[in-house]
C-alpha cells in the first residue's frame, strides 16, 4: 500500500484488512473491535459520524471498509453511509439492534453492503472481507466495460476530445488489467494499490454537481462532466459511476420530497399542533436531511462562487441571493450531516408545500401556514421595487442550478427559513440554517432601508433575552460548520447564523424587532461569534412560526425609510450574541 | 479442596444466569474473545456497560417525567439502551426494552411508565448478579493463585530445612566428638568428685 499511515496488508487476504468502527456505544465500540483484532483485522474505532467522516476524508485510502451503527446521536447512520459510498467509494455494513425489514431495506437502498443484526457473532465479521473482494471485482469490470467503449468510441472517431481521455484511460485500464490478469488473489493488495481509486472530495464533487448544472441535468452525460470538470486525472468511468450514484441519490430525494409534499399540501391550511407536527417530523426529518443534502450537493460546486460573492458586499442582490442560497446549501448539507433529522418537525411540512407551491394562503391571514411564506415572499418582492428586480433576478438565477423542486424549495425556504426553524426541534437546525440566511439575506436585502420602530427598538433587548437560549443551538452549527468549512465561509456563514439566531427567537409579538435584526444584521454579520453548545431547544409552538412570517413581512410593505443605526442596536445584538 | 470448591460454586452460579434467563449466548461469546491479552476482558466490558447503561437510563428518565413526553425520543434513548444491553447478552432486560418500545409506539405513556421500572429492575437484579459472580470467580481465581504460592512457599521453606538440617547435622558431628572428648573428662571428673566424696565420707 502507498498508503504511509497504515501498513500495507500482507499478502494474506483478509488478514491485515484495515476496517474503520463507528458507534455510538462505547460498549459495542470495544466488543467489535476485539473481535475484529481477534480476526486479524485492522481497527480503528470512532464514536462520531462526523469523526468518521473526517478520519475518511485525512486518509484517504486508508481504510478497507467501513462498519456503522445505524441509530447515532450526531448522525443518522443512512447518511454516513451515503456520505461515503459518493465520497469514498468504500463498502459499508450497517448494524442495528432493531431488524426490522423496513429498516433493513433502507439500508440496502442507502447502499449499504451488508445489515448485521446486534448482537453480533464473531463468524459475521470474519466473511466480512468478502464486500470488499466484490466491489473490488466490480470495479475492474466496470473499467474493462468502459475500456471497451472508449476503444470503440476511438474507432468510430465520434469524439476527437475523448481520445485523449481514452489514451490515458487506456493505458491505465491496460496496465491495470495487466496487474490483475497477474495477480490472483495472493497479490490481492498489490492490485489495489495500484488501482487508483478515486475519492470524490467535497472540492471535487462540487466541480462535478457544477458541471452538472451547468450543462442540464436532463442532458447531462459523463463525457460532457468530464469535459467541464476539467480535472486531467479523472477518467470517464470514475465519473459515469458517480453519475450514476448521484442519479439515484436525487431520485430518492425527489421521492422523498413529492411524498412529504403530497402530505404538507393536505395540512396547509392549519398549521398542525405539536403532535402531529411530531409524527410528520418523523417523515419531513427525512426528507429534510435528503433535501439538505442533496442541496448542498447540488450547490456545492456553486459554493465557490458564493465564496466569492460573499468577500464584495452586497455586489448585486442577485449575487448575494445566489449566494445565500448557496451557502445556504452547503451550510445545510454540512449541519444536516451533523445533525440528526429525525428533529425537522415543522420544517417537513414548509418543505412539502414549497415543493408543491400549491398552498399559499392569503398573506394578510394572522396565521398564515408557513408555506404562505414563501409566496409571500415571492409576491412582496415582486411588488417591491428596485430591489425586487434583483430578487427575481436572483430566483430566476438559481433555478438553473438545479433540479428545478429542490431550487424552488430552497428559495421559498429563505421565506419559511423563520417559521421553520422556530419549529425545529433540539437536533434539527440544518434546516433551519439553510431557510433562514436566505431569507434573512432577502429581507436585509430589501429591508435594509426600513428603520425600526422606536418601539421595536425598546423591545429589542427584551427579545435579545428570548434568543439567547436560542442562539445556542445555532453555535454548534457554526462550529460545525466552520470546522467543516473552508474560511471564506465563515463569514456567510456566521451571517447566516446571526439572522437565523435572531430570527428564530423572535416572538411574532416582536415582529419588528425581528425586522431590526435583519437591518443591523446585515451590518454586523461580522461581528457574529460563534462557540456555544449544541442543544437545541425544542421549539414547541407552531403557531408561532406563521405568525413570524407575517411580521417579518411588515417591513416590507412598509415604505423604504432610511437605514437603521446600527449602533443602536450593535450593543443589544452583541449582548444577546455574548451571553449565549 | 476449597479451590474446587469455588470452581464448582462459579459454574454453578453461571449455569443459573443462563437458565434463568440472565443471561444468552452473546455472554458466551465475550467469553471467548477473553485471552492473554485481555484477561479480564468479560468483566471489563460489562462494567463498561453497566457504566454506561446508568447515563442511558438517566436520559430515559428524563424524558418520561418532561411534559408533554417526547415518544420519538423516547424510543430513540430506549433503542440505544437496547442495542447496549444486547451487547453482553443481558437477555431479560432486552426483553424489558422491547416491551417498553411497544408501549411507546403505541403512545402509552402509562406502559412505558410500567414497563420501565421493570426494565431497571431486570437491570439491578442482573448488576447485583454479575457481581456475585465475577466475585466468585475473582475469589476462585485468587484462591487459585494463593494456593499456588502457598504451596511453592512451602516448598522453599521445606528446602531450606532441609539445608538447615544439612548444616546441623554436619554441626551435631562435630559436637559429639568434643562431648565424647569432653565425656572422658566430665567422665574422669565425676569419679574425681565421687573419690573425693567418698574419701571425706571415710574419714569421718
Amino acid at each position: 500500500m502507498e498508503n504511509g499511515f497504515s501498513s500495507p496488508r500482507s499478502e494474506s487476504f483478509p488478514a491485515g484488512l484495515r476496517v474503520l468502527v463507528v458507534d455510538d456505544d462505547p460498549t459495542w465500540l470495544k466488543i467489535l473491535e476485539k473481535m475484529l483484532k481477534k480476526c486479524a483485522y485492522e481497527v480503528t474505532t470512532c464514536h462520531l459520524a462526523r469523526e468518521a467522516l473526517k478520519l475518511l476524508r485525512e486518509r484517504k485510502d486508508g481504510y478497507d471498509i467501513v462498519i456503522s451503527d445505524v441509530n447515532m446521536p450526531d448522525m443518522d447512520g443512512f447518511k454516513l453511509l451515503e456520505h461515503v459510498g459518493l465520497e469514498m467509494d468504500l463498502p459499508v455494513i450497517m448494524m442495528s439492534v432493531d431488524g426490522e425489514t423496513s429498516k433493513v431495506m433502507k439500508g440496502v437502498q442507502h447502499g449499504a453492503c451488508d445489515y448485521l443484526l446486534k448482537p453480533i457473532r464473531m463468524k459475521e465479521l470474519r466473511n466480512i472481507w468478502q464486500h470488499v473482494f466484490r466491489k473490488k471485482i466490480h470495479e475492474i469490470r466496470d473499467i474493462e466495460h468502459e475500456n471497451i467503449d472508449i476503444i470503440q468510441m476511438s474507432r468510430n472517431g465520434s469524439d476527437l476530445s475523448d481520445d485523449g481521455h481514452m489514451y490515458c484511460v487506456e493505458d491505465y485500464n491496460s496496465k491495470k488489467r495487466k496487474d490483475f490478469d497477474k495477480n490472483d488473489d495472493k497479490d490481492f493488495s498489490d492490485h489495489s494499490t495500484k488501482k487508483h481509486r478515486v475519492v470524490w472530495s467535497v472540492d471535487l464533487h462540487q466541480k462535478f454537481v457544477k458541471a452538472v448544472n451547468q450543462i442540464g441535468f436532463d442532458k447531462v452525460g459523463p463525457k460532457k462532466i468530464l469535459d467541464l470538470m476539467n480535472v486531467p486525472w479523472l477518467t470517464r468511468e470514475n465519473v459515469a459511476s458517480h453519475l450514476q450514484k448521484y442519479r439515484l441519490y436525487l431520485s430518492r430525494l425527489q421521492k422523498e420530497n413529492d411524498l412529504k409534499a403530497s402530505f404538507g399540501g393536505i395540512k396547509h391550511s392549519d398549521f398542525p399542533p405539536k403532535d402531529p407536527a411530531a409524527s410528520y417530523g418523523h417523515q419531513s426529518s427525512i426528507s429534510l436531511n435528503q433535501n439538505d443534502v442533496a442541496n448542498g450537493y447540488q450547490f456545492c460546486g456553486s459554493n465557490f462562487i458564493a465564496q466569492d460573492a460573499d468577500t464584495k458586499n452586497h455586489e448585486g442582490d442577485l449575487k448575494i441571493v445566489s449566494e445565500m442560497t448557496e451557502i445556504k446549501r452547503a451550510l445545510t448539507t454540512d449541519v444536516s450531516d451533523l445533525q440528526k433529522a429525525r428533529s425537522s418537525q415543522s420544517f417537513g411540512p414548509s418543505f412539502a408545500s414549497l415543493e408543491t407551491e400549491e398552498s399559499y394562503p392569503a398573506f394578510d391571514s394572522t396565521n398564515p401556514p408557513e408555506f404562505s411564506w414563501s409566496e409571500n415572499t415571492e409576491t412582496q418582492v415582486k411588488k417591491e421595487l428596485k430591489p425586487h428586480p434583483q430578487l427575481e433576478d436572483g430566483y430566476s438565477q438559481l433555478p438553473p442550478h438545479g433540479p428545478k423542486p429542490q431550487i424552488q424549495m430552497n428559495q421559498l425556504q429563505s421565506d419559511p427559513a423563520v417559521t421553520s426553524a422556530l419549529s425545529m426541534t433540539g437536533r434539527d437546525i440544518s434546516g433551519s440554517i439553510e431557510i433562514k440566511p436566505l431569507f434573512t439575506e432577502l429581507k436585509s436585502k430589501h429591508v435594509s432601508h426600513v428603520s425600526p420602530t422606536e418601539s421595536a427598538i425598546d423591545t429589542f433587548p427584551v427579545q435579545t433575552k428570548s434568543q439567547l437560549i436560542n442562539h445556542q443551538s445555532f453555535e454548534p452549527i457554526s462550529t460545525v460548520i466552520s470546522s467543516m468549512k473552508p474560511q471564506g465561509f465563515n463569514l456567510s456563514i456566521t451571517d447566516l447564523e446571526s439572522c437565523q439566531r435572531n430570527l428564530t427567537s423572535s416572538d411574532p409579538n416582536f415582529a419588528p424587532i425581528n425586522e431590526d435584526l435583519t437591518v443591523w444584521l446585515k451590518g454586523d454579520y461580522y461581528s457574529m461569534n460563534f462557540g456555544q453548545s449544541i442543544d437545541f431547544i425544542d421549539y414547541d409552538d407552531p403557531g408561532f412560526l406563521a405568525e413570524v412570517p407575517f411580521y417579518l413581512y411588515d417591513p416590507l410593505t412598509a415604505d423604504f425609510q432610511c437605514p437603521i443605526d446600527s449602533t443602536t442596536e450593535c450593543p443589544i445584538v452583541d449582548q444577546g450574541l455574548f451571553i449565549a | 479442596m476449597d479451590r474446587n470448591h469455588l470452581k464448582r460454586q462459579v459454574d454453578l452460579m453461571k449455569r443459573s444466569l443462563f437458565d434463568q434467563g440472565y443471561l444468552d449466548e452473546q455472554f458466551i461469546q465475550l467469553e471467548e474473545l477473553q485471552d492473554d491479552d485481555n484477561p479480564n476482558f468479560v468483566e471489563e466490558i460489562v462494567t463498561l456497560f453497566f457504566n454506561d447503561s446508568a447515563r442511558l437510563l438517566q436520559n430515559i428518565e428524563q424524558a418520561l417525567v418532561s411534559v408533554p413526553i417526547d415518544f420519538a425520543r423516547l424510543d430513540n434513548y430506549m433503542h440505544q439502551f437496547k442495542g447496549s444491553s444486547s451487547s453482553i447478552g443481558a437477555k431479560r432486560v432486552k426483553n424489558e426494552c422491547t416491551r417498553f418500545k411497544e408501549y411507546c409506539t403505541a403512545g402509552n405513556a402509562e406502559g412505558c411508565f410500567r414497563t420501565f421500572v421493570q426494565v431497571k429492575q431486570e437491570h439491578a437484579i442482573l448488576r447485583t448478579k454479575l457481581e456475585t459472580y465475577f466475585q466468585a470467580y475473582i475469589s476462585f481465581m485468587c484462591v487459585f493463585v494463593l494456593v499456588i504460592f502457598a504451596l511453592t512457599y512451602i516448598c522453599l521453606l521445606f528446602c531450606l530445612y532441609l539445608f538447615s538440617w544439612q548444616d546441623k547435622l554436619d554441626h551435631l558431628g562435630l559436637q559429639e566428638v568434643k562431648l565424647d572428648d569432653y565425656m572422658d573428662e566430665g567422665g574422669s571428673l565425676i569419679i574425681d568428685l565421687y573419690y573425693k566424696y567418698d574419701k571425706a565420707h571415710m574419714i569421718e
